[in-house]
């Protein structure tokens, strides 16, 4: 059996026993990762060298008698907007193209620090900006489960990267629901951390209000596995959180007695598809079969989220955008005779339609005449949106809701009309702008007929926690997990 | 509330951005970024008086002390210029001056 069949911290054991080396488990991966990546495009970049270095340091670490740590060869993918010193960090993005990170992600240096081995970067959406993998200048990634539809985004790639089974662990960046909601198309679990619960140093910027570096696995045990070694203050990231770090793992029991599950009936009732809305209704029974209590609540302004967010990190992503123009990094325009046409054309060049169109909405709510109207609106909203959080967590200690209003799309389907795209999003973002934790399990199936066949296309069921309670939210996402066994399907790809 | 867009907008808002874009470009964003601009209009219906605007969820003091610590080398930091000029330890660009 491949060394890659069971999960992170299996795979971390089986090696500190002796039972595999971390070179067997690093040749595994990328074994798989050779065999799928054709029809998957989940990798912008595979380096194998580098990998199978790393492991061999684990295997004479174990051979000289040191103490190894809770990643010890584990192989791991990351995606490709966070900077590993020495490897190509692109972003999907043309602009980037060329770009080698001279430094570590905290996230890196804390992964490696903890034994994981990096195998590559994962395709996604062009600076995180999408819904659909769409957006990457290398292609979009396939979903496993059904190759003419999307992985979800913008983290795609690592969320395909794991349901194909190359990695057990990959990171992925969440903004509006970039690492929850392709774990939801994949099928598999995707971890959004409290805003700050993480250091964003090294992740190259969307929107800096609400970006937050998360795992995505085949378990909730293994998310909170890989949590406890991500998270904690950073002096890189003056925005990381000095909250203290419990023991995530030790949080999950197995059930969710005492727990109460909030469900927001009236924001979940509209627009859902019926496949969705079955299996959300049939996890909230096996939630109260866990021990938990379903206590209906109200979020007046959720059903504003999409317009909010897409006013607020348009607006921070045209700010942390202006960096890329042609001087420091990445791409230049050959043409340009000026600074002013050096940036202009650099810049047009560079970036393709999505974040163009972004960097333009941004500028625009923030321009003169328009701000109060747009922005200022949006950030008061934005207030209004926490209050509402605020007062539903007085009575419960857990929000429960569908991670997308549908399973995957088809690939193409949404492209031309952005606004459709965005209204994808309507269950995630509003997590991001309270800055709260969320994570998004497998919670069914839906059969979609296609010419010959059909295709079974995954579900996914989020958990929302109070701020800095990922330890609530995964032991809720872990009791369901254990009751049901949704995770343990795997596409044929 | 806002007068509609037009590509005169687009244009104004692009040079802003530092983006050369193309007719065919500006054509299709002053349709799009009019769709979604109209649809955020729907956040101008809800009494907002006297609400503080929300720009960070996580406020904290975040001031450390002012000490030197290493940081890149210049190497390090010119190695992705597409035109540096790591003999002088710069960055080179068009003319700017004269």
């Amino acid at each position: 059996m491949s060394p890659l069949a069971s999960g992170a911290r299996e795979i971390r054991d089986d090696i500190v026993a002796g039972r595999v080396s971390a070179v067997d488990a690093c040749r595994a991966s990328l074994d798989r990762i050779a065999q799928v990546n054709p029809s998957l495009n989940a990798f912008n970049l595979v380096d194998a060298e580098r990998a199978l270095a790393r492991a061999a340091t684990i295997d004479r670490q174990r051979a000289s008698g040191a103490a190894l740590g809770p990643l010890a060869g584990v192989p791991i993918a990351l995606k490709d907007n966070m900077c590993a010193r020495g490897m190509r960090t692109t972003a999907s993005s043309r602009i980037l193209d060329t770009f080698v990170p001279p430094y570590d992600a905290t996230v890196v240096s804390r992964l490696e620090q903890a034994g994981a081995v990096i195998v590559g970067k994962t395709n996604c959406d062009e600076f995180a900006m999408g819904s659909s993998n769409e957006n990457s200048a290398y292609g979009p990634v396939r979903n496993p489960w059904a190759l003419d539809r999307t992985p979800g985004g913008s983290s795609g790639g690592s969320a395909a990267a794991v349901a194909a089974g190359c990695v057990p662990l990959a990171l992925g960046s969440d903004t509006g629901g970039s690492i929850r909601q392709p774990a939801a198309f994949c099928g598999v679990t995707g971890l959004k951390p409290t805003y700050g619960r993480v250091s964003r140093y090294g992740l190259l910027a969307f929107a800096s209000s609400l970006d937050q570096i998360g795992p995505l696995t085949q378990r909730v045990s293994d998310a909170a596995l890989a949590l406890s070694v991500l998270a904690g203050p950073d002096p890189m990231d003056s925005t990381s959180s000095r909250e203290t770090v419990p023991d995530f793992s030790a949080a999950l029991n197995g059930n969710a007695a005492g727990i109460r599950v909030g469900v927001p009936r009236a924001f979940v009732s509209d627009g859902v598809d019926a496949s969705v809305r079955g299996a959300f209704d049939a996890a909230l029974e096996v939630i109260r079969g866990t021990g938990g209590t379903l206590v209906d609540i109200d979020l007046p302004h959720a059903k504003y989220a999409i317009p909010v967010y897409y006013l607020v990190c348009t607006a921070e992503a045209s700010s942390n955008l202006a960096r890329y123009d042609g001087v420091k990094y990445g791409h230049r325009s050959p043409s340009s005779d000026s600074l002013k046409a050096l940036y202009s054309r650099t810049r047009d060049e560079g970036f393709g339609p999505e974040v163009k169109r972004r960097i333009m909405l941004g500028t625009y709510v923030l321009s003169a005449g328009y701000y109060d109207a747009f922005y200022l609106k949006a950030q008061q909203v934005r207030t209004l949106l926490r209050q509402d959080y605020a007062r539903a967590f007085e009575s419960v200690d857990v929000i429960a809701m569908p991670t997308t209003p549908t399973p995957p799309f088809r690939l193409g389907e949404k492209t031309d009309d952005p606004l459709q795209m965005y209204l994808a999003d309507i269950f995630t973002v509003s997590v991001n702008l309270v800055g709260l934790p969320g994570v998004s399990v497998p919670c069914g199936f839906v059969d979609q007929p296609r010419p010959g066949g059909s295709d079974r296309l995954p579900i996914g069921l989020q958990i929302i926690g109070r701020m800095f309670d990922e330890a609530t939210t995964l032991r809720v996402a872990d009791a369901y997990e254990r009751a049901t066994d949704w995770n343990k399907q795997a596409p044929t790809v | 509330m806002p007068r509609p867009l037009t590509i005169a907008d687009v244009e104004a808002v692009a040079a802003l951005a530092h983006l050369e874009l193309t007719d065919q470009e500006k054509h299709v964003f002053t349709r799009q970024l009019a769709d979604i601009l109209a649809y955020a209009e729907q956040l101008q219906g809800i009494d907002t008086t006297g609400v503080a605007a929300t720009s960070h969820v996580n406020a904290h003091e975040a001031e450390r002390d002012d000490e030197p610590r290493p940081s890149l080398s210049v190497a390090d930091a010119l190695a992705n210029a597409p035109d540096g000029a790591p003999e002088v330890g710069l960055f080179r660009v068009p003319r700017v001056i004269g």
